[in-house]
């Protein structure tokens, strides 16, 4: 309870030549006590996994070596020998990664993986360690232990495969454990039970987290203290409540007026003609294993949805909900078992060949991956004056357009002749808003379309997208996991599970008075809802 | 990101080689005092200059005293020319049938691929002998016969490549736009893809002339009065023993070839293969 389990002291990590800076992390220096949960907050490129890297003696091998002082109960990490320092981790440190299905090794019973690290750290006896597995799985709260020992990773969700990680990283009940995005992939409702567990594992255990987000939701819920780094140096660090609430630094500040609160949009906007009505949609995807059994899967049924010009229909849902599903069943990339799609007044599913194509026109798509969504061989000049050339504009009049897009998302229409790579993530998600822009559709679908994007981006990228409508009076279908996000620019809320809309309202009502149950879970677990609204109920450090 | 190495000294060598034959194949018989068909039977079976033979014929002559270089000169250029157009004809086709199969999926698919697993397991110089020996010999028989050489390769690692490129975002944001499979096909997917086939075209390559040499060595390929490299070193069959530089010369010119475009094929896909690159990086 007393002391500093992790000490960092300078901790510098070189970048090498040629990179966009000199140090990875530099002159870093935090102390992380036990029993208590630092998280340390950043956005993409602060320097935050490598510090955690660090910790492990898993920087990749390709750096220069790393200069400082890590001390962990007094040993430095960094100058301890290679054998010395394998004997530390797994038994006294242990590491969570952000994709526990990638963590796992899929041909191995999920059981017999955390087995091999008690075996390897301990002389316990195989049935000793079959006895530690089932408490730990126990422990971190998985169904049915006996049975899931026996399962492999695949066979798990990822909630589950992320239960699993930490049984493993808790095999030895290490006193440090850091946690490196561990539930970024995650829905939000397998998140809260994730976050709770680390809570728990903190009490009974009194083991120190550092854990690792981009998410100031997720640090307000478990946070003793926080780290801000940017550009691999610490920002500020100081207590939870104290950051949160009464930043010092100017980029705190900005990140967090950044994070996306719940803000339910006020409804009495007025829209315009009907721009899209789907109903009936249904889609059914057959998977068959090689020995010809056939597992049917209902990614969407019976699912009616509608949207005027102006109008923005968030579609909200977890992992497996159908919510892309529909999106695509809309946009015509899959093709629907059943129903119709009517888009402007003229039917859209039925329509083949060049009909088909003619029709694309009115309706585009805006995919979630900024970095795979640009064709990396045009430039993304051509990419936004594609769309108007295949329609018959003339290529004088198409680049014209094209240009006039980039400069309305906020781009230099000098760069029209640059190359996707040349761009941040950012830059790339507007270049594909133009390009969608550009054949001047009735209907946008925004497809998880700022979740790949660092806070401060998410935000502008949502202003851009609601401005543009303003603007073009398009009807956006906004799909999202993330209920923050979609109270902000949703006029109106679905919300989908398996395949199905368990509830839809304007979003006010949705967020005021939800209705069906499942809303209600969801709701209760977006991380950090009431940091901002009221006191928040955490347990005391010391349990 | 883009910090482009050196090549290393195999590489450069290996271009060397062949940038000098590609121009020995080009312009070389401008410099041999010989025809190709000149017969010196007073001069039959010279040795290499070096070796005691005649000023007149640096690398010897054969049985019926015709110049070596001239006729090594004549052979590269066959042999260079047949197995290019043989790779191209190939690659154009394979191509062309992986990306149908890409396109249509379903019974297309599933005919062209039976197509390519059926060429893929006959042994393809008995394809060869049978046809030659049905149709008999013709220049463009023989190229066509070398164009159906490694075509199943195209025509597999294309179908996969346009499969998995059809699955990313800005193909399928392409297709949302409108665009007609022509210009997905052609201005999307083929620019990023080109690669992973030009690296195939030089594994095939030499493949291909190794092909044509045998065949020429059986006497099936090509036919006099053309020369190849393969026909040259089949001549010199006879007289291994007393006159080697016959089928040493040509089979040193192969074999420096052959070794050459695989050393160049191998940096090139260490270069252009997204796989490697990622691991580099």
């Amino acid at each position: 309870m007393t002391g500093s389990l992790l000490q960092i002291d300078n901790l510098s990590v070189p970048l090498p030549k040629g990179a966009d800076r000199p140090f990875a992390v530099q002159d870093l220096s935090l102390t992380l006590n036990r029993s208590e949960i630092l998280c340390i907050v950043g956005e993409t490129g602060s320097g935050k996994s490598l510090t955690a890297l660090a910790a492990m003696g898993l920087l990749p091998k390709n750096l220069p070596r790393a200069t400082g002082r890590i001390a962990f109960e007094g040993t430095d990490l960094l100058q301890i020998p290679e054998a010395e320092r394998m004997h530390l981790s797994g038994r006294r440190l242990a590491m969570v990664f952000q994709e526990p299905i990638a963590s796992l090794n899929p041909v191995y019973r999920v059981g017999d993986q955390v087995a091999e690290v008690i075996g390897l750290h301990s002389d316990l006896s195989a049935a000793q360690i079959r006895q530690r597995v089932l408490d730990l799985f126990t422990e971190v709260r998985l169904p049915d232990p006996q049975a899931l020992m026996r399962a492999y990773p695949h066979q798990l969700s990822g909630g589950q495969c992320q239960r699993v990680m930490i049984a493993t990283a808790l095999a030895m009940d290490p006193a440090l454990l850091i946690a490196d995005e561990p539930t970024t992939a995650l829905d939000v409702t397998t998140q809260a039970q994730i976050l709770q567990l680390m809570l728990d594992l903190r009490r009974q255990h009194g083991t120190g987290i550092l854990f690792i987000t981009h998410d100031f939701g997720v640090v307000a819920e478990i946070a003793d203290r926080v780290a801000v780094m940017r550009h691999g140096q610490l920002v500020e660090i100081g207590p939870a409540a104290q950051i949160l609430r009464d930043p010092q630094a100017d980029y705190t500040r900005q990140l967090i007026a950044a994070v996306p609160r719940l803000d339910p949009r006020p409804p009495g906007r007025s829209f315009g003609a009907a721009v899209l009505a789907a109903t009936g949609l249904t889609k059914t995807y057959h998977t068959r294993t090689l020995f010809g059994a056939s597992r049917r899967v209902e990614a969407l049924s019976k699912v009616d949805i509608s949207l005027r010009r102006g109008e923005t229909l968030g579609l909200v849902g977890e992992s497996g909900s159908g919510k892309s599903t529909l999106a695509q069943c809309v946009i015509r990339l899959v093709q629907p078992d059943k129903g119709d799609v009517v888009i402007d007044g003229g039917t859209f599913t039925g329509l083949r060949g060049r009909a088909l194509r003619e029709a694309r026109r009115r309706v585009q798509i805006v995919f979630q991956d900024p970095y795979t969504a640009l064709d990396p061989r045009q430039p993304i000049g051509r990419a936004v004056a594609e769309g108007p050339l295949i329609h018959g504009l003339p290529r004088a009049e198409a680049w014209a357009r094209a240009l006039d897009l980039i400069a309305a998302v906020g781009l230099d229409p000098a760069s029209a002749k640059r190359f996707p790579h040349e761009f941040s993530g950012g830059q790339r998600q507007r270049v594909c808003i133009a390009r969608a822009l550009a054949v001047r559709p009735d209907l946008l679908i925004a497809d998880e379309s700022v979740s790949a994007l660092d806070v401060s981006v998410q935000l502008q990228v949502l202003e851009l997208l609601a401005e543009m409508q303003q603007q073009f009076q398009f009807g956006m279908l906004f799909i999202t996991h993330d209920l923050r996000v979609a109270s902000r620019i949703c006029d109106r809320i679905a919300v989908m599970r398996r395949g199905r809309i368990v509830e839809e309202q304007a979003t006010q009502t949705l967020f005021a008075d939800p209705k069906d149950p499942y809303t209600r879970d969801l709701l209760a677990a977006v991380p950090g809802r009431d940091w901002r609204d009221g006191p928040r109920h955490k347990e005391p450090a010391d349990g | 990101m883009k910090s482009m190495q050196r090549p290393g000294l195999p590489v450069l060598f290996a271009g060397a080689i062949l940038f000098a034959s590609v121009l020995v194949a080009l312009v070389g018989n401008v410099f041999t005092p010989h025809a190709v068909t000149d017969q010196a039977l007073l001069s039959r079976l010279q040795p290499p200059a070096f070796m005691g033979g005649q000023a007149e014929f640096p690398l010897g002559t054969d049985r019926i005293g015709r110049d070596m270089v001239t006729r090594l000169v004549a052979g590269l250029q066959m042999s260079l020319s047949v197995a290019l157009m043989g790779t191209l004809i190939g690659a154009v086709f394979g191509t062309l049938v992986g990306f149908a199969a890409a396109h249509f999926r379903g019974l297309v698919e599933e005919a062209l691929m039976m197509l390519v697993d059926f060429q893929a397991s006959l042994p393809f110089i008995l394809i060869a002998l049978t046809l030659l020996a049905f149709f008999g010999n013709s220049m463009v028989l023989f190229v066509i016969l070398m164009g159906m050489f490694g075509w199943e390769t195209y025509a597999r690692l294309a179908r996969g490549v346009v499969l998995s490129a059809r699955a990313q975002p800005y193909a399928k944001a392409v297709e949302a736009l409108g665009a007609g499979p022509g210009r997905l096909y052609g201005l999307h997917i083929l620019p990023n893809i080109a690669s992973a086939l030009i690296v195939q075209v030089t594994l095939t390559f030499p493949q291909i002339i190794l092909l044509e040499t045998s065949l020429s060595f059986l006497g099936l390929g090509i036919q006099p009065p053309n020369i190849s490299l393969g026909q040259i070193l089949g001549d010199g069959r006879d007289y291994l023993s007393t006159a080697w530089w016959i089928s040493v010369w040509p089979g040193l010119l192969i074999f420096l070839i052959t070794l050459s475009m695989s050393i160049l094929g191998d940096a090139l896909r260490d270069r252009l293969d997204p796989m490697l690159k990622t691991r580099t990086s």
